[in-house]
């Protein structure tokens, strides 16, 4: 580990400028930009498969225990003829959450985005370390093929939920998962040295790597979104392979860590997960969040409102990040007193997250707003977050959780937060296509992409709000098992409806995504006429990026200034004394 | 400055880099940092389930302290060493060099032996009230993962050292590098004093 530091360091001194070969340029690459990509394939096609586990998910609520179409084929005990048993259902949800969270928007957002724009934006030639980089790359390759291996071993994949309460999770006999759940763990630990070794690059190359001019405040929200995410990850994700190594010693040496019977504790296991898990949902939401204030910011050809506020709000959010997340265990027999602390900590961090949607909307006001493709998926963002953001005010209230924990309000509340990351993440994949890969995306096709996606991901979400208030708990294998859910059991049809349209939705995006790769029209150095280093580079960047090294001489929101004819002013470009003044 | 820090800098300016000497030492910190959790994640563990249990042994007793007490004291000493290779090398003074780094590898290993030693003497016990085994009894299995975690940290610098000494000796690598090192022998040393305070003393 630490001899790759050193040796990452002096790769980075010498640059690699000589012809590389294909497997040194496509595969084992250690340029930011291609390992970027490889995160947004890795993500993308991680997000195929959480897509179709969600849809059997919502097959068996809406028509329990009747046959899915197209999958008679996959044996028993996992399929019965297409039906899906008990056993199977927790694996579904368990496996759709941790492939979201972990193999999906992990990778797309922090993995695929901090690594393509960290060095572009700052305007450096690479990261600080290469070597460290491709290797984050490929061990956390790994951790999805191990994680995607589950699905093939004896018993099928884990089932304990993605959150693996022990006990539940401690011993193979109460999921009656074995060999899944272990494989369940150890990728998440491999995923763990993954990011471990991302967020020491990231951290590095920002702190130490910032062109000339580029201080602190004048660095895109992207990138301090990126920065304040990788120290999240750097302190919290090592909490849980300290607690993941612990339930695996539970379960294959016969420990007792979480097991009462050996005198261990199933509460520190909850403590120990949403010590990192509650850091892990801003991980998962910040890079969210500084993308939408970049993108608003340029489409609406006005500085950002509040940019300092912005940065502030962010470092406030990481830090309140730590002291939250009592919040998910009000009902695990906490002691009260630490629940009502827990309560106003948690009330407290919605106070920064205000901050941020009302700089938005003050992003907005007066704007001369051009509603791209990737602007359409910004605005979604924020309408999505805005919604989920105040769903979390109910909960966080102790009183109010007692009456709706586990049930599908909580589940509407966290779709409506992370499920809602993918407006921001499709809005990134439109609006940095150009300069990944040379060619424009189709606009027709996003705007279709964004109205049908929008709609359909607020019939699904939103009555599950309904369905939540109403008693209907998560995670429960059939409804109308449940006298008192049956006359919410249309609900259940509707969204599942409206989840499979949500799905075919995602049509229009990959035939689009895959056509551009190939046949997109050719995209300018500057298409959306932004500010930000990355486009003072050619599209696509070559291997070192910049032709020569940018010099910074303002922030990144100079939009509709005055002191230049066009209304945008890139961070690199000099002006002189006396310079053209926009003339009335 | 190393060499290779020293052309970098020239290439290629930046805005008031932290570590404009070498980008490893920012990486070694924030990998300390990240590491420093995982053991707190451990040692916090350990002190939930000693403060929850009601048949947790007296640690002195179980385990002894003398030797312990003598392992500390060579890692402690291993540091000092480390600290002297340092100074040395950026001096100039390669055989001083060799010797202080010399002695620092040899503490880290001797270090370890000493706990392999402890380890199979408290696993083959013949007295049950010593005897240890991994499963049994959850002081004996936080005992293990606590000092097995930092026996891996000081197996991984010991080889790190090696390397170290070997690239600094040929002429590959410079001070920056030994001073990168440091700060991880000096961290895995810090851990054991908090590990030794935890699990034997108190």
């Amino acid at each position: 580990m630490s001899q790759t530091v050193a040796a990452g360091a002096t790769h980075a001194v010498h640059g690699h400028h000589e012809e590389l070969g294909f497997w040194r340029t496509y595969i084992f690459s250690m340029d930011h930009k291609m390992i970027g990509r490889q995160f947004l394939f890795l993500g993308l096609f991680m997000l195929i498969i959480g897509g179709l586990l969600a849809m059997m998910v919502r097959w068996q609520l809406a028509w329990p225990e009747t046959p899915v179409p197209g999958l008679s084929a996959i044996p028993e005990p996992y399929m019965y003829e297409g039906i899906i048993p008990p056993q199977t259902y927790n694996a579904l949800f368990t496996m759709h959450a941790t492939i979201m969270i972990f193999f999906v928007v992990m990778p797309i957002m922090v993995g695929c985005y901090g690594n393509f724009l960290i060095p572009l934006m700052i305007g450096t030639r690479d990261m600080a370390f290469p070597l460290l980089n491709m290797l984050s790359f490929w061990v956390g390759a790994v951790a999805g093929v191990i994680m995607l291996s589950s699905f093939f071993v004896v018993g099928g994949p884990a089932a304990a939920g993605w959150t693996g309460y022990a006990t539940l999770s401690a011993k193979a006999a109460y999921t009656g998962v074995g060999m899944g759940q272990n494989l369940w763990i150890i990728s998440l630990l491999v995923l763990g040295i993954s990011s471990l070794m991302g967020s020491i690059n990231y951290i590095t190359t920002i702190v130490n790597m910032r062109a000339p001019g580029m201080t602190y405040f004048r660095m895109p929200l992207t990138v301090w979104s990126l920065f304040v995410t990788a120290i999240l990850l750097l302190l919290a994700l090592p909490v849980l392979t300290a607690a993941l190594a612990m339930l695996l010693f539970d379960r294959t040496l016969g420990t007792s860590f979480f097991l009462p019977e050996g005198g261990g504790q199933p509460l520190l296991w909850q403590h120990m997960f949403w010590f990192f898990g509650h850091p892990e949902v801003y991980i998962l939401v910040l890079p969210a969040m500084g993308v939408t204030s970049d993108l608003l910011s340029t489409f609406s050809r006005k500085p950002i409102f509040g940019y300092h506020a912005m940065a502030f709000s962010m470092i406030a959010i990481a830090f309140l990040s730590w002291i939250v997340w009592g919040h998910h265990m009000f009902i695990s027999g906490m002691n009260p007193l630490l629940g009502t602390a827990f309560m106003m900590t948690t009330m407290v961090i919605a106070v920064p997250s205000a901050i941020k949607v009302f700089n938005w909307l003050g992003t907005l006001w007066g704007g001369n707003i051009r509603l791209t493709s990737p602007m359409l998926f910004a605005l979604g963002f924020v309408s999505n977050f805005l919604i989920g953001g105040l769903s979390g005010i109910f909960m966080a209230s102790t009183p109010v959780d007692i009456f709706i924990h586990d049930t599908y309000y909580i589940v509407a509340h966290f779709h409506y937060v992370v499920a809602g990351i993918i407006f921001a993440l499709f809005a990134a994949v439109y609006y940095w296509f150009p300069k990944m890969f040379g060619r424009m995306m189709s606009e027709p096709l996003g705007k279709i992409h964004f109205a049908l996606t929008y709609l359909f991901f607020n019939l699904t979400f939103f009555p599950m709000h309904f369905l939540g208030v109403g008693g209907h708990m998560r995670r429960i294998y059939n409804p109308t098992q449940y006298e008192f859910l049956q006359p919410l059991q249309d609900w259940n049809v509707f969204i599942t409806i409206s989840a499979l349209l949500l799905g075919l939705s995602q049509v229009p995006f990959l035939i689009n995504f895959i056509w551009s790769l190939f046949g997109g029209k050719k995209a300018e150095r500057n298409p959306w006429q932004a500010n930000t280093l990355e486009w003072s580079a050619p599209t696509p960047p070559p291997h070192g990026n910049f032709e020569v090294q940018p010099t910074v001489y303002r922030g990144p929101y100079e939009y509709s200034s005055p002191e230049v004819k066009e209304d945008w002013l890139p961070q690199d470009k000099p002006l002189a004394k006396g310079a053209a003044v926009r003339g009335h | 400055m190393s060499e290779a820090a020293a052309a970098h800098h020239a290439v290629e300016p930046a805005e008031s880099p932290l570590t404009p000497e070498s980008w490893g030492k920012l990486g070694m910190w924030n990998f300390l940092a990240g590491d420093a959790m995982s053991f707190g994640g451990l040692i916090v563990g350990y002190g939930i389930l000693r403060y929850s249990s009601s048949n947790w042994p007296v640690p002195s007793a179980v385990l002894g302290i003398n030797l312990t007490a003598l392992m500390t004291f060579l890692l402690i000493v291993s540091s000092v060493t480390m600290v002297k290779a340092l100074a040395a090398i950026q001096s100039g003074d390669k055989p001083a060099f060799r010797k202080f780094m010399a002695l620092t590898i040899l503490g880290g290993a001797t270090f370890l032996g000493l706990q392999a030693y402890e380890w199979t003497h408290l696993i083959n016990h013949t007295l049950p009230e010593h005897k240890l085994s991994f499963s049994n009894h959850l002081f004996a299995t936080t005992f293990f993962v606590l000092t097995g975690f930092h026996g891996l940290h000081v197996t991984g610098g010991v080889i790190y050292n090696s390397v170290v000494l070997a690239l600094v000796n040929s002429g590959r690598w410079g001070a920056n590098h030994v001073e990168i090192a440091g700060l991880y022998w000096h961290f895995v040393d810090l851990v054991w004093i908090l590990i030794f305070t935890f699990i034997y003393l108190l």
